[in-house]
Protein backbone atom coordinates (compact mmCIF):
# COMPACT_ATOMS: atom_id res chain seq x y z
CA UNK A 1 0.00 0.00 0.00
CA UNK A 2 2.91 2.32 0.77
CA UNK A 3 3.99 2.91 -2.17
CA UNK A 4 0.95 3.25 -4.29
CA UNK A 5 0.20 3.16 -7.57
CA UNK A 6 1.28 6.57 -9.36
CA UNK A 7 1.68 7.99 -12.31
CA UNK A 8 4.99 8.08 -14.21
CA UNK A 9 6.05 11.52 -13.39
CA UNK A 10 8.94 11.38 -10.74
CA UNK A 11 7.37 13.29 -8.19
CA UNK A 12 5.07 10.75 -7.10
CA UNK A 13 7.98 8.33 -6.48
CA UNK A 14 9.55 10.73 -3.91
CA UNK A 15 6.36 11.23 -2.00
CA UNK A 16 6.16 7.59 -1.86
CA UNK A 17 9.68 7.21 -0.36
CA UNK A 18 8.97 10.53 1.32
CA UNK A 19 5.51 8.22 2.51
CA UNK A 20 7.66 4.95 3.44
CA UNK A 21 9.88 6.94 6.15
CA UNK A 22 7.07 9.24 7.14
CA UNK A 23 5.02 5.75 8.24
CA UNK A 24 8.25 3.88 9.46
CA UNK A 25 10.94 5.76 9.70
CA UNK A 26 10.67 6.41 13.42
CA UNK A 27 10.04 2.66 14.27
CA UNK A 28 13.12 2.03 12.65
CA UNK A 29 15.24 4.28 14.60
CA UNK A 30 13.45 3.19 17.64
CA UNK A 31 14.85 -0.35 16.80
CA UNK A 32 18.49 0.64 15.32
CA UNK A 33 18.63 2.28 18.95
CA UNK A 34 17.42 -0.60 20.75
CA UNK A 35 19.34 -2.60 18.85
CA UNK A 36 22.13 -0.92 19.34
CA UNK A 37 23.07 -2.19 23.00
CA UNK A 38 22.11 -5.98 21.49
CA UNK A 39 24.92 -5.45 18.97
CA UNK A 40 27.56 -4.57 21.17
CA UNK A 41 26.64 -7.57 23.19
CA UNK A 42 26.23 -10.04 20.47
CA UNK A 43 29.86 -8.81 19.20
CA UNK A 44 31.27 -9.57 22.85
CA UNK A 45 29.02 -13.25 22.60
CA UNK A 46 30.35 -13.78 18.99
CA UNK A 47 32.97 -13.40 19.61
CA UNK A 48 33.65 -15.87 22.31
CA UNK A 49 31.44 -18.30 19.58
CA UNK A 50 34.13 -17.73 16.77
CA UNK A 51 36.60 -19.35 19.57
CA UNK A 52 34.18 -22.33 19.24
CA UNK A 53 34.24 -22.12 15.98
CA UNK A 54 37.99 -21.98 15.18
CA UNK A 55 38.34 -25.18 17.57
CA UNK A 56 35.73 -27.12 14.89
CA UNK A 57 38.10 -26.04 12.16
CA UNK A 58 36.04 -23.08 10.61
CA UNK A 59 37.90 -20.29 9.01
CA UNK A 60 36.94 -16.99 9.95
CA UNK A 61 34.53 -16.93 6.45
CA UNK A 62 32.74 -20.05 7.29
CA UNK A 63 32.02 -18.47 10.98
CA UNK A 64 31.05 -14.89 9.36
CA UNK A 65 28.48 -17.32 7.29
CA UNK A 66 27.55 -19.26 9.87
CA UNK A 67 26.22 -16.73 11.94
CA UNK A 68 24.75 -14.66 9.65
CA UNK A 69 22.46 -17.16 8.86
CA UNK A 70 21.89 -19.08 12.09
CA UNK A 71 21.60 -16.36 14.39
CA UNK A 72 21.89 -18.74 17.25
CA UNK A 73 24.21 -18.85 20.31
CA UNK A 74 23.60 -22.22 21.33
CA UNK A 75 22.23 -23.90 18.34
CA UNK A 76 25.80 -22.69 16.84
CA UNK A 77 27.87 -23.92 19.66
CA UNK A 78 26.00 -27.42 19.57
CA UNK A 79 26.26 -27.29 15.94
CA UNK A 80 30.07 -26.56 16.35
CA UNK A 81 30.72 -29.36 18.66
CA UNK A 82 29.39 -31.82 16.06
CA UNK A 83 31.03 -30.26 12.86
CA UNK A 84 34.14 -30.82 15.32
CA UNK A 85 33.23 -34.60 16.22
CA UNK A 86 32.78 -34.99 12.26
CA UNK A 87 28.97 -35.76 13.18
CA UNK A 88 26.73 -37.15 10.40
CA UNK A 89 24.39 -34.51 8.59
CA UNK A 90 21.10 -35.68 10.43
CA UNK A 91 23.08 -35.59 13.60
CA UNK A 92 23.68 -32.17 13.07
CA UNK A 93 20.10 -31.14 11.72
CA UNK A 94 18.60 -32.90 15.19
CA UNK A 95 20.56 -31.34 17.79
CA UNK A 96 20.31 -28.17 15.86
CA UNK A 97 16.55 -28.74 15.83
CA UNK A 98 16.75 -29.41 19.95
CA UNK A 99 19.05 -26.73 20.30
CA UNK A 100 16.97 -23.99 18.50
CA UNK A 101 13.40 -25.49 19.70
CA UNK A 102 12.54 -22.35 21.93
CA UNK A 103 12.53 -19.90 19.06
CA UNK A 104 9.56 -22.26 18.04
CA UNK A 105 7.82 -21.06 21.07
CA UNK A 106 9.18 -17.58 20.49
CA UNK A 107 7.79 -17.21 17.21
CA UNK A 108 3.93 -18.89 18.34
CA UNK A 109 4.47 -16.07 20.90
CA UNK A 110 5.55 -13.48 18.25
CA UNK A 111 2.67 -14.48 16.06
CA UNK A 112 0.07 -13.12 18.85
CA UNK A 113 1.87 -9.90 18.85
CA UNK A 114 1.45 -9.06 15.00
CA UNK A 115 -1.46 -7.46 13.07
CA UNK A 116 -3.91 -10.16 11.81
CA UNK A 117 -3.21 -8.48 8.38
CA UNK A 118 0.64 -8.85 8.30
CA UNK A 119 1.73 -9.69 4.98
CA UNK A 120 3.79 -12.57 4.48
CA UNK A 121 6.77 -11.30 3.14
CA UNK A 122 6.88 -9.48 6.49
CA UNK A 123 6.45 -12.58 8.68
CA UNK A 124 9.42 -14.51 6.62
CA UNK A 125 11.68 -11.86 7.37
CA UNK A 126 10.89 -11.29 11.10
CA UNK A 127 11.70 -15.04 10.93
CA UNK A 128 15.21 -14.61 10.06
CA UNK A 129 16.14 -13.31 13.28
CA UNK A 130 14.09 -14.67 16.23
CA UNK A 131 17.04 -14.38 18.67
CA UNK A 132 16.49 -14.26 22.78
CA UNK A 133 17.20 -11.04 22.88
CA UNK A 134 15.72 -9.27 19.50
CA UNK A 135 12.62 -11.20 20.72
CA UNK A 136 13.08 -10.03 24.08
CA UNK A 137 12.73 -6.59 22.80
CA UNK A 138 10.20 -7.42 19.99
CA UNK A 139 7.98 -8.49 22.51
CA UNK A 140 8.32 -5.82 25.10
CA UNK A 141 6.95 -3.29 22.47
CA UNK A 142 3.56 -2.57 23.60
CA UNK A 143 0.37 -3.23 21.42
CA UNK A 144 1.02 -5.24 17.82
CA UNK A 145 4.56 -5.34 16.84
CA UNK A 146 5.56 -3.01 14.25
CA UNK A 147 7.86 -5.36 12.45
CA UNK A 148 9.94 -1.93 11.37
CA UNK A 149 10.89 -1.85 14.92
CA UNK A 150 12.84 -5.38 14.99
CA UNK A 151 14.13 -4.18 10.99
CA UNK A 152 16.22 -1.87 12.60
CA UNK A 153 17.70 -4.20 16.15
CA UNK A 154 17.99 -7.16 13.30
CA UNK A 155 19.99 -3.70 11.37
CA UNK A 156 22.54 -3.16 13.44
CA UNK A 157 22.31 -6.43 15.54
CA UNK A 158 22.97 -9.27 12.86
CA UNK A 159 26.40 -7.61 11.18
CA UNK A 160 28.05 -7.33 14.98
CA UNK A 161 27.14 -11.25 15.61
CA UNK A 162 28.39 -12.05 12.29
CA UNK A 163 31.47 -9.43 12.71
CA UNK A 164 32.31 -11.10 16.03
CA UNK A 165 32.22 -14.66 15.66
CA UNK A 166 34.71 -13.44 12.37
CA UNK A 167 36.83 -11.91 14.37
CA UNK A 168 36.43 -14.18 17.25
CA UNK A 169 37.74 -17.14 15.17
CA UNK A 170 40.75 -15.10 13.90
CA UNK A 171 41.80 -13.46 17.45
CA UNK A 172 40.29 -15.53 19.54
CA UNK A 173 43.12 -17.69 21.06
CA UNK A 174 44.97 -14.25 21.74
CA UNK A 175 42.78 -13.24 24.46
CA UNK A 176 43.42 -14.60 27.99
CA UNK A 177 41.43 -16.85 29.76
CA UNK A 178 40.37 -14.17 32.32
CA UNK A 179 38.98 -11.75 29.64
CA UNK A 180 37.22 -14.98 27.79
CA UNK A 181 35.50 -16.05 30.92
CA UNK A 182 34.31 -12.52 31.70
CA UNK A 183 32.71 -12.20 28.29
CA UNK A 184 31.16 -15.26 28.59
CA UNK A 185 28.25 -13.40 31.09
CA UNK A 186 27.74 -11.04 28.62
CA UNK A 187 24.98 -13.01 27.14
CA UNK A 188 23.23 -13.77 30.63
CA UNK A 189 23.02 -10.08 31.34
CA UNK A 190 21.61 -9.23 28.27
CA UNK A 191 18.95 -12.26 29.43
CA UNK A 192 18.35 -10.59 32.81
CA UNK A 193 18.13 -7.01 31.19
CA UNK A 194 14.86 -8.31 29.39
CA UNK A 195 12.99 -10.59 32.23
CA UNK A 196 13.84 -8.65 35.23
CA UNK A 197 12.06 -5.01 34.63
CA UNK A 198 9.01 -6.90 33.44
CA UNK A 199 9.23 -8.87 36.53
CA UNK A 200 9.31 -5.64 38.95
CA UNK A 201 6.19 -4.83 37.59
CA UNK A 202 4.15 -7.88 38.04
CA UNK A 203 4.66 -10.15 40.63
CA UNK A 204 2.91 -12.86 38.85
CA UNK A 205 6.24 -12.66 36.48
CA UNK A 206 8.34 -12.65 39.49
CA UNK A 207 7.15 -15.04 41.02
CA UNK A 208 7.53 -17.25 37.39
CA UNK A 209 11.20 -15.91 36.92
CA UNK A 210 11.80 -17.22 40.47
CA UNK A 211 10.41 -20.53 39.97
CA UNK A 212 12.15 -21.27 36.79
CA UNK A 213 15.28 -20.26 38.57
CA UNK A 214 14.55 -22.74 40.93
CA UNK A 215 13.36 -25.37 38.65
CA UNK A 216 16.07 -25.47 36.12
CA UNK A 217 18.65 -25.85 39.15
CA UNK A 218 16.92 -28.66 40.39
CA UNK A 219 16.38 -30.13 36.96
CA UNK A 220 20.13 -29.50 36.19
CA UNK A 221 21.24 -31.34 39.74
CA UNK A 222 18.19 -34.15 39.73
CA UNK A 223 19.21 -37.50 38.38
CA UNK A 224 17.39 -38.16 35.27
CA UNK A 225 16.68 -34.71 33.99
CA UNK A 226 20.55 -33.60 34.07
CA UNK A 227 21.44 -36.34 31.97
CA UNK A 228 19.25 -34.00 29.31
CA UNK A 229 20.81 -32.03 27.08
CA UNK A 230 20.21 -28.26 27.86
CA UNK A 231 18.13 -27.71 25.13
CA UNK A 232 16.26 -29.82 25.47
CA UNK A 233 15.63 -28.95 29.59
CA UNK A 234 14.94 -25.57 28.62
CA UNK A 235 12.15 -26.81 26.83
CA UNK A 236 10.67 -29.34 29.02
CA UNK A 237 10.70 -26.95 31.71
CA UNK A 238 9.59 -24.12 29.64
CA UNK A 239 6.31 -25.99 28.53
CA UNK A 240 5.82 -27.43 32.22
CA UNK A 241 6.34 -23.85 33.85
CA UNK A 242 4.75 -21.48 31.32
CA UNK A 243 1.72 -24.33 31.17
CA UNK A 244 1.11 -24.21 34.98
CA UNK A 245 1.56 -20.29 34.97
CA UNK A 246 -1.19 -20.03 32.66
CA UNK A 247 -2.96 -22.84 34.18
CA UNK A 248 -3.09 -20.90 37.45
CA UNK A 249 -2.70 -17.32 36.30
CA UNK A 250 -4.13 -16.89 33.30
CA UNK A 251 -3.71 -12.99 31.87
CA UNK A 252 -6.87 -11.23 31.45
CA UNK A 253 -8.28 -11.96 27.39
CA UNK A 254 -9.23 -7.84 27.41
CA UNK A 255 -6.82 -7.52 24.82
CA UNK A 256 -3.65 -5.84 24.13
CA UNK A 257 -1.70 -5.65 27.34
CA UNK A 258 -1.27 -7.89 29.66
CA UNK A 259 0.07 -6.73 33.07
CA UNK A 260 3.77 -6.59 32.90
CA UNK A 261 4.65 -5.81 29.72
CA UNK A 262 7.22 -2.91 29.67
CA UNK A 263 6.58 0.02 27.39
CA UNK B 1 32.32 -40.23 4.14
CA UNK B 2 33.40 -36.85 3.40
CA UNK B 3 31.87 -34.09 5.36
CA UNK B 4 31.65 -30.79 3.80
CA UNK B 5 31.48 -27.25 6.16
CA UNK B 6 29.12 -25.68 3.65
CA UNK B 7 26.67 -28.25 3.96
CA UNK B 8 26.78 -28.83 7.28
CA UNK B 9 25.99 -25.17 7.64
CA UNK B 10 23.61 -25.16 5.50
CA UNK B 11 21.43 -27.89 7.10
CA UNK B 12 21.71 -26.21 10.22
CA UNK B 13 20.62 -22.35 8.91
CA UNK B 14 17.76 -24.55 6.71
CA UNK B 15 16.58 -26.50 10.30
CA UNK B 16 16.34 -23.23 12.38
CA UNK B 17 14.74 -20.86 9.29
CA UNK B 18 12.43 -23.50 9.24
CA UNK B 19 11.57 -23.56 13.33
CA UNK B 20 11.49 -19.50 13.63
CA UNK B 21 9.22 -18.94 10.35
CA UNK B 22 6.77 -22.09 10.43
CA UNK B 23 4.52 -20.68 13.18
CA UNK B 24 4.83 -17.08 12.21
CA UNK B 25 3.66 -17.91 8.96
CA UNK B 26 1.59 -20.73 10.05
CA UNK B 27 -0.52 -18.77 12.76
CA UNK B 28 -2.20 -16.10 11.01
CA UNK B 29 -4.89 -15.32 13.62
CA UNK B 30 -4.91 -14.48 17.19
CA UNK B 31 -5.28 -17.07 19.53
CA UNK B 32 -8.72 -16.86 21.17
CA UNK B 33 -8.15 -19.93 23.99
CA UNK B 34 -6.99 -17.85 27.17
CA UNK B 35 -5.08 -20.72 28.22
CA UNK B 36 -2.67 -20.70 24.67
CA UNK B 37 -2.54 -16.70 25.10
CA UNK B 38 -1.42 -17.51 28.87
CA UNK B 39 1.05 -20.02 27.94
CA UNK B 40 2.81 -17.77 25.25
CA UNK B 41 3.02 -14.96 27.00
CA UNK B 42 4.65 -16.41 30.02
CA UNK B 43 6.96 -18.85 27.45
CA UNK B 44 10.34 -15.89 27.34
CA UNK B 45 9.90 -15.04 30.69
CA UNK B 46 10.61 -19.10 31.84
CA UNK B 47 12.81 -19.55 28.76
CA UNK B 48 15.31 -17.00 29.40
CA UNK B 49 15.52 -17.86 32.92
CA UNK B 50 16.15 -21.30 32.75
CA UNK B 51 18.58 -20.56 30.23
CA UNK B 52 20.45 -17.96 32.90
CA UNK B 53 20.56 -20.29 36.05
CA UNK B 54 22.59 -21.79 36.82
CA UNK B 55 24.15 -21.74 33.48
CA UNK B 56 25.92 -18.58 34.31
CA UNK B 57 27.36 -20.51 37.44
CA UNK B 58 29.63 -22.65 35.05
CA UNK B 59 30.18 -19.60 32.31
CA UNK B 60 33.02 -18.49 34.56
CA UNK B 61 36.18 -20.10 36.13
CA UNK B 62 34.72 -20.01 39.71
CA UNK B 63 30.95 -20.76 40.25
CA UNK B 64 30.91 -17.55 42.59
CA UNK B 65 31.91 -14.92 40.40
CA UNK B 66 28.80 -15.84 38.31
CA UNK B 67 27.06 -16.02 40.71
CA UNK B 68 27.71 -12.38 42.29
CA UNK B 69 27.57 -11.17 38.27
CA UNK B 70 24.17 -12.52 38.29
CA UNK B 71 23.34 -10.88 41.12
CA UNK B 72 24.72 -7.75 40.37
CA UNK B 73 22.51 -8.11 37.02
CA UNK B 74 19.19 -8.54 39.31
CA UNK B 75 19.63 -5.71 41.38
CA UNK B 76 20.98 -2.99 38.75
CA UNK B 77 18.20 -4.71 35.91
CA UNK B 78 15.18 -3.78 38.93
CA UNK B 79 16.82 -0.54 39.55
CA UNK B 80 15.82 0.32 35.51
CA UNK B 81 19.59 -0.12 34.00
CA UNK B 82 19.47 -1.02 30.04
CA UNK B 83 20.28 -4.20 28.03
CA UNK B 84 24.38 -2.87 27.86
CA UNK B 85 24.65 -1.75 31.02
CA UNK B 86 23.23 -4.77 32.69
CA UNK B 87 25.55 -6.73 30.45
CA UNK B 88 28.91 -5.11 31.27
CA UNK B 89 28.45 -4.59 34.34
CA UNK B 90 27.81 -8.28 35.04
CA UNK B 91 31.20 -8.71 32.59
CA UNK B 92 33.08 -6.24 34.78
CA UNK B 93 31.91 -8.17 38.53
CA UNK B 94 33.32 -11.72 36.76
CA UNK B 95 36.33 -9.94 35.96
CA UNK B 96 37.11 -8.45 39.30
CA UNK B 97 36.19 -11.58 41.16
CA UNK B 98 38.21 -13.83 39.08
CA UNK B 99 41.26 -11.08 39.44
CA UNK B 100 41.54 -11.56 43.36
CA UNK B 101 40.17 -14.87 43.50
CA UNK B 102 42.17 -16.80 40.31
CA UNK B 103 45.69 -17.05 40.14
Amino acid sequence: MMYGSSPSSALPAIKARRGFFAAHGDVLREGIRDGAPIALGYFVVAFTLGIAARGAGLTASQGFLASLLLNASAGEYAGFALIAAKAAYWEVALVTLIANARYLLMSCALSQRLAPGTALRHRLLLGYDIADELFGISIARPGYLDPFYTYGAILVAAPCWAIGTAVGVTAGSILPLRVVSALGVALFGMFLAVIIPPARKSRVVAGVVAASFAASYGAAKLPLLATLSDGTRTILLTVVIAGLAAALFPISTAKEEPAGHAA
Amino acid sequence: MQHNIYLYLFVMAAVTYAIRVLPLTLIRQQIQNRFVQSFLYYVPYVTLAVMTFPAILGATQIPIAGALALGAGIVLAWCGAGLFSVSAACCAVVFLVELVLCR
